[in-house]
């Protein structure tokens, strides 16, 4: 099928590539996309298609953890996996009947700026600046590890080297490009990882089942004619290994209720995805753009967990109980990046891959279910090479997009807004690339030197968010009486009661403690349901003993809630 | 009709809207993803059980659908209020 010459490539050249391919089209975009004015910089210049900015939402959504992580923690977790497919897409209908729209006609840059304007106060602002700078840094730390990852598997360097490389990318286009930059480069980046993600999906669907869409094939029949269906065959390889049935799942009701919609609650709270929707004309492209995120991003994830149930199955097949003599190249070369472990506890020189701990002799990274997948089905090599390409453009895309908010949080709320007002235009532009200088550099420090608890603070970012910006931003469109005073303490009491739960269960302070000592039976992951909702009471209780916001803010709540005349947005 | 009074109309079949869309939202995900999964997991699509297919596709598929549904009916609600200059 390939002629000599593309079959003598190799996945290393390969890798080399199409990489050098891509990254070539993104320094291109950016040079001719740079930014002139700081409305450029912050939000494209307010001109974006609902299609391309529906694209570029979708990439700046879907980082190395949707591309990476999420398949292989859903072939871990089964059933249980659905809170992240559910929480990280339903959070799109509330952006899209709740936030976008109102934001859009409110017309300003960033997220702080709505929250300080809406409820007069730079105390309110200041609070909104802090939530978006631990929300964004947390988050940016995993994206420029995920590029370090890749890397240094696919390319053979080693992980710092990978991590600089990736700085140095970002710095370049979010930089010069700012908004408008950043904007038309995810757009590219989005066909890239789609493309990158689907191929080998639709590979092994066929392979497996014969049906082409993914998406139908985790439910077919297999395709060896023995008439039994892929998931009724997973559950059985399951059950005898002693794990829980894969589509049943362990975790408790409550908790995965309270997961899932902290989850969503956090998406529609996350300050890079808000921004976003700042940058189209007008308030129905808002919402338009939201749809057709959803939809570009819906592919994705509908595919993921297809992909998760087949690597499942040819995981298990390929290992459990195969003598580790015979175990194919791709199994060796992954123990040496030290994402897969084989302890041989009985010396039987076979591998016992199993649910009781100390019997079990085998451990698999979560993290390389999506990436060894397409070698684990002997896919060809330009196949291997693309989702390298892929998973680098999901990383890319998202780190972009956070140091974006960071660098806005700092010139504009920060710097234009409370500390020198006067600042020029000019001015302000060179302190916004100034920032962005910075926080990529911060961002590879903790990429090169990753805190042990990167891993915990990704949820703590979602939880962060629902905790603090989605109950002010909520009462701020939808409860015209809503004052400072309730806003300032919801969002106080409502993070430190996230910050509490989180640090007293994941690194136990406040005197630890297990799972047995959980709230309601919730986990920390899931903790934000419970301080959004501690937020939305505190907010109407001190509102209710406090004077009501003077007059004319009542009067821009109601602007915002009439689409017409939305003009562009302004400082 | 004065503005304000136009104005608060347009709010209240917003809201309408809103709440409708919302109230699937819940039952798609919350309900037959979560709540009554087991229930639902005794009735068969293909290889899917349905309860797990509601939790890790439908669901999607209808959150999709619902924000289309909302970008029709407010264009519409727009232009009846004549909001969509």
């Amino acid at each position: 099928m390939y002629s000599g010459f593309l079959a003598g490539l190799g996945v290393q050249n390969w890798t080399y590539i199409l990489v050098g391919i891509t990254f070539t089209i993104y320094i291109g975009i950016s040079i001719w996309a740079r930014a002139g004015s700081t409305k450029e910089f912050y939000v494209a210049g307010g001109g974006v298609s609902p299609l391309a900015n529906g694209m570029a939402t979708a990439a700046d959504w879907m980082s190395a953890a949707s591309f990476i992580s999420m398949a292989g923690i859903i072939s871990f977790a089964g059933y249980d996996g659905a809170v992240y497919l559910m929480g990280w897409t339903g959070g799109y209908v509330l952006l899209a009947l709740l936030l976008a729209p109102y934001l859009r006609k409110f017309g300003k840059f960033t997220v702080p700026d709505f929250i300080g304007d809406r409820y007069y106060s730079n105390t309110a602002r200041s609070v909104g600046v802090f939530c978006a700078l631990i929300v964004s840094f947390t988050y940016v730390a995993g994206q420029m590890r995920g590029v370090g990852l890749v890397f240094s598997r696919f390319l053979e360097v080693d992980i710092n080297t990978g991590v600089i490389i990736g700085m140095i990318i970002v710095l370049f286009y979010a930089v010069l490009g700012g908004m408008k930059g950043i904007t038309y480069t995810q757009v590219a980046q989005y066909c890239v990882l789609i493309f990158a993600f689907m191929v080998p999906a639709i590979f092994i669907s066929i392979q497996m089942t014969g049906n082409p869409i993914p998406q139908l094939g985790f439910g077919s029949q297999l395709a060896d004619g023995s008439g039994t269906y892929l998931l009724d065959k997973l559950d059985g390889l399951s059950t005898d290994l002693g794990f829980a049935e894969y589509t049943e799942g362990s975790k408790s009701m409550i908790d995965v209720f309270a997961i899932t919609l902290a989850l969503m609650v956090g998406t529609a709270g996350l300050p890079h995805v808000i921004v976003r929707f700042f940058t189209v004309k007008r308030v129905k492209d808002a919402r338009k753009s939201a749809g057709l995120a959803l939809l570009l991003i819906v592919i994705l994830y509908t595919a993921a967990p297809a992909v998760s149930v087949f690597a499942r199955t040819n995981m298990i097949e390929t290992v459990s109980n195969q003598p580790y003599a015979n175990m194919p190249e791709w199994f060796t070369k992954w123990e040496t990046t030290g994402l897969i472990v084989f302890n041989d506890k009985n010396n039987d020189g076979i591998i016992q891959y199993v649910a009781d701990e100390s019997k079990n002799e085998l451990i698999v990274d979560n993290d390389i279910m999506v990436l060894a997948n397409p070698e684990i089905a002997k896919l060809p090599d330009w196949v291997i090479a693309l989702v390298a390409a892929g998973a680098l453009a999901a990383a890319l895309s998202t780190a972009a997009g956070l140091l974006l908010v960071i660098s806005a949080s700092v010139s504009h709320d920060l710097i234009k807004k409370m500390i020198k007002p006067d600042i020029s235009e000019k001015g302000e532009l060179i302190a916004a690339r100034l920032a962005a200088v910075v926080a990529v550099c911060v961002a590879g420090y903790f990429g090169i030197n990753p805190p042990g608890f990167v891993a915990a603070t990704v949820a703590l970012a979602f939880g962060l968010a629902a905790a603090s910006f989605f109950p002010a931003i909520i009462l701020g469109i939808f409860y015209k009486k809503m004052n400072k005073e309730g806003a300032i303490a919801g969002m106080v009491v409502g993070i430190f009661s996230m910050l509490f739960y989180m640090t007293k269960f994941k690194f136990g302070w406040f005197g630890g403690g297990t799972k047995a000592d959980w709230w309601f039976d919730i986990s920390p992951e899931g903790f934000g349901t419970v301080a959004m909702v501690i937020n939305f009471v505190v907010s109407v209780v001190i509102m209710k003993f406090t004077p009501e916001p003077p007059e004319y803010v009542q009067e821009i709540v109601e602007n915002i809630r009439i689409p017409s005349g939305a003009g562009d947005a302004t400082h | 009709m004065t503005d304000k009074d136009r104005a608060k109309a347009y709010w209240k079949e917003n809201i309408k809207y809103v709440l409708l869309l919302l109230f699937i939202w819940f039952i798609v995900s919350f309900g037959a993803g979560i709540i009554f999964k087991d229930a639902l997991n005794t009735v068969r699509l293909g290889g899917f059980k349905l309860g797990f297919w509601f939790a890790q596709q439908g669901s999607m598929y209808v959150f999709v659908v619902l924000i289309f549904v909302y970008v029709r009916l407010m264009n519409k609600l727009d232009k009846k209020y004549g909001y969509d200059v």
